[in-house]
């Protein structure tokens, strides 16, 4: 359940160029949260609060990670908060990934820039229980490029830059064809890759998370709205979402 | 009677705070984080004649203590409102304001006689103002024999009190308010956001699909007071003030700019207990500010 908390700030560290990554400690968001979750953080001096998804559970040491881009000044702000703060957040907001019966099954997760940290909390997840992991992430530059090594000790993994100084030059969706097979895919990132990934694997069972900007991120506001076929013509994404069945959705 | 209580046309509320339109959905939410039971009243989100979708994506954008929002009016029109909305704020005893809107004047009529209705509604708040929908709305919120027209017709389709939800983005606050008086409004609300733009400097354009939106926050409270006080001097009926509110010293420069109760919008964002805070921390105010009640405080910002 949402709830309003404050977080301490264990660690904070820029691990790849303007992406931050921070270590929270709050025992109910630890305790709760489910990967494909996000929390609504708040920044001094800003109006609104930013949703930022969930790469890390630790239950043990009640913490979660959260990375995110400095994009803008509430992200640059949030990026000079120091060691020992408290940040308010509400949270775990959103609904997580869906994932039953994957047990001895295989899946592919495409994670492009900053939205591949919540599929690394899926992969690790899913990881300890026994699924094999394959992994597509993109990026635009090397120096962008973070996790990777996290990600290659859950399984296969490939490495896309779009300006080929890392990895494979080009997009995701230029290499997935490389991954053999898999019963089911997550993918979270920018618009334009989950359109185009989500034509490539229109065969195959699937599942986005989106991010859109958000006012209240708590379903009052009607401001993160994403057209579908089905439920009066929209779903919202910090309520009804982030995560949603790739055909649910109109990208 | 309690300190807090105030008596407005329709509403007999325990206190004078309340959510305002368009930021509160229809409550569900925020029931999930307390018992709205506390609040003084309600005002739902805007219904239409029918579902509408809204405007694209993104509809929200942040700005210097504020934001700019173009959601274009999203709702699922007055039936399933009245279906499955209504019923579930019934289950509280506080005042359910309708926040009643339209393209056409004959839209405004079929919306207020549905909720006109219901048991449940006391009273309807009159959205000509909301400056994010091309083909209606603002048109009716920005000439005085416009609103009038509107007003007199909304008030013949129902019994219920009527709270005209003026408009900003004119050049005369004051011939506005008196304009819809003089057609039967029961009430004022005041203000709805003030038209606005950002645009977004790695990309080169502006960040909301819509282009434009309103703008709301603190930044527009020194507008909002303004036009409260102003409005205050000329016309009879209450005010229901609304425009930046996020602590309870907002709320009493509010009431001594003569409106008789507030409403809470953008703040609900920040921190989705702002209602039931500030409806706690008002006694506290209220004496440090040496009254007795919200009732002895209100209007008196116009001096004796």
């Amino acid at each position: 359940m949402i709830r309003k908390e404050n977080l301490l700030i264990v660690k904070s560290t820029e691990i790849a160029r303007e992406t931050t990554e921070m270590v929270l400690q709050n025992q109910h968001i630890s305790r709760t949260a489910q990967p494909g979750q996000f929390l609504h953080i708040g920044i001094e001096g800003h109006t609104l609060r930013r949703p930022i998804s969930i790469a890390k559970i630790d239950k043990k040491n009640e913490t979660v990670t959260v990375l995110f881009k400095q994009l803008g000044e509430g992200t640059k702000a949030l990026s000079n908060y120091q060691e020992g703060m408290q940040i308010s957040a509400l949270g775990p907001s959103g609904n997580g990934f869906p994932y039953d019966n994957l047990l001895n099954k295989t899946i592919l997760l495409v994670g492009g820039g900053i939205g591949i940290p919540p599929l690394y909390c899926l992969g690790k997840e899913l990881a300890a229980e026994g699924v094999t992991i394959k992994a597509v992430l993109g990026f635009q530059t090397a120096d962008s490029v973070f996790y990777e090594a996290a990600f290659k000790e859950l399984g296969e993994t490939l490495i896309t830059t779009n300006d080929g100084s890392y990895g494979h030059h080009g997009f995701v969706t230029d290499v997935i064809g490389k991954m053999g097979d898999y019963d089911c895919y997550y993918t979270c990132g920018p618009m334009a890759m989950l359109q185009a990934v989500t034509t490539k694997l229109e065969h195959q069972s699937g599942y986005v998370s989106l991010e859109e900007r958000m006012g209240c991120g708590v379903g009052a506001c009607f401001a993160c709205v994403i057209p579908t076929e089905t439920q009066g013509g929209y779903r919202k994404i910090c309520k009804d979402g982030p995560v949603f069945a790739a055909n649910e959705v109109k990208l | 009677m309690s300190e807090l209580a105030v008596n407005l046309p329709g509403l007999q509320m325990k206190n004078p705070i309340m959510p305002a339109s368009g930021c509160f959905g229809f409550g569900r939410e925020y029931s999930d984080f307390y018992d709205l039971q506390q609040l003084g009243a309600v005002i739902m989100k805007a219904a239409t004649g029918s579902n509408r979708y809204g405007n694209s994506t993104p509809r929200v954008a942040e700005t210097a203590s504020g934001m700019l929002n173009a959601i274009g009016l999203q709702n699922p029109g007055v039936e399933k409102i009245i279906e499955t909305e209504v019923p579930f704020l019934a289950n509280y005893s506080i005042p359910i304001i309708a926040n009643v809107a339209g393209s056409t004047l004959e839209e405004y009529e079929m919306v207020a006689k549905a909720f006109n209705q219901t048991d449940s509604v006391h009273a309807l708040e009159l959205n000509i103002s909301c400056p994010n929908v091309k083909e209606g709305g603002i048109q009716f919120g920005t000439n005085p024999e416009m609103a009038a027209n509107v007003t007199r017709i909304v008030k013949k389709a129902s019994n219920l009190p009527v709270y005209v939800k003026l408009s900003p983005n004119v050049s005369d606050i004051v011939s506005m308010a008196k304009a819809v008086e003089e057609a039967g409004a029961d009430g004022l609300s005041m203000i709805n956001t003030l038209s606005g733009m950002q645009i977004h400097l790695p990309s080169k354009k502006p960040i909301l699909a819509n282009q434009t939106g309103g703008l709301s926050g603190p930044a527009i409270k020194p507008v909002a007071i303004r036009m409260v006080y102003e409005v205050k001097k000329h016309v009879q009926i209450p005010i229901i003030g609304m425009g930046g509110i996020s602590n309870v010293d907002d709320v009493i420069e509010f009431l001594l700019a003569g409106a008789s109760a507030v409403a809470v919008g953008t703040a609900n964002f920040q921190n989705p207990f702002i209602c039931p805070e500030l409806i706690e921390e008002l006694p506290n105010a209220l004496s440090k500010y040496g009254f007795l009640s919200v009732e002895d405080a209100i209007g008196k910002g116009h001096g004796a």
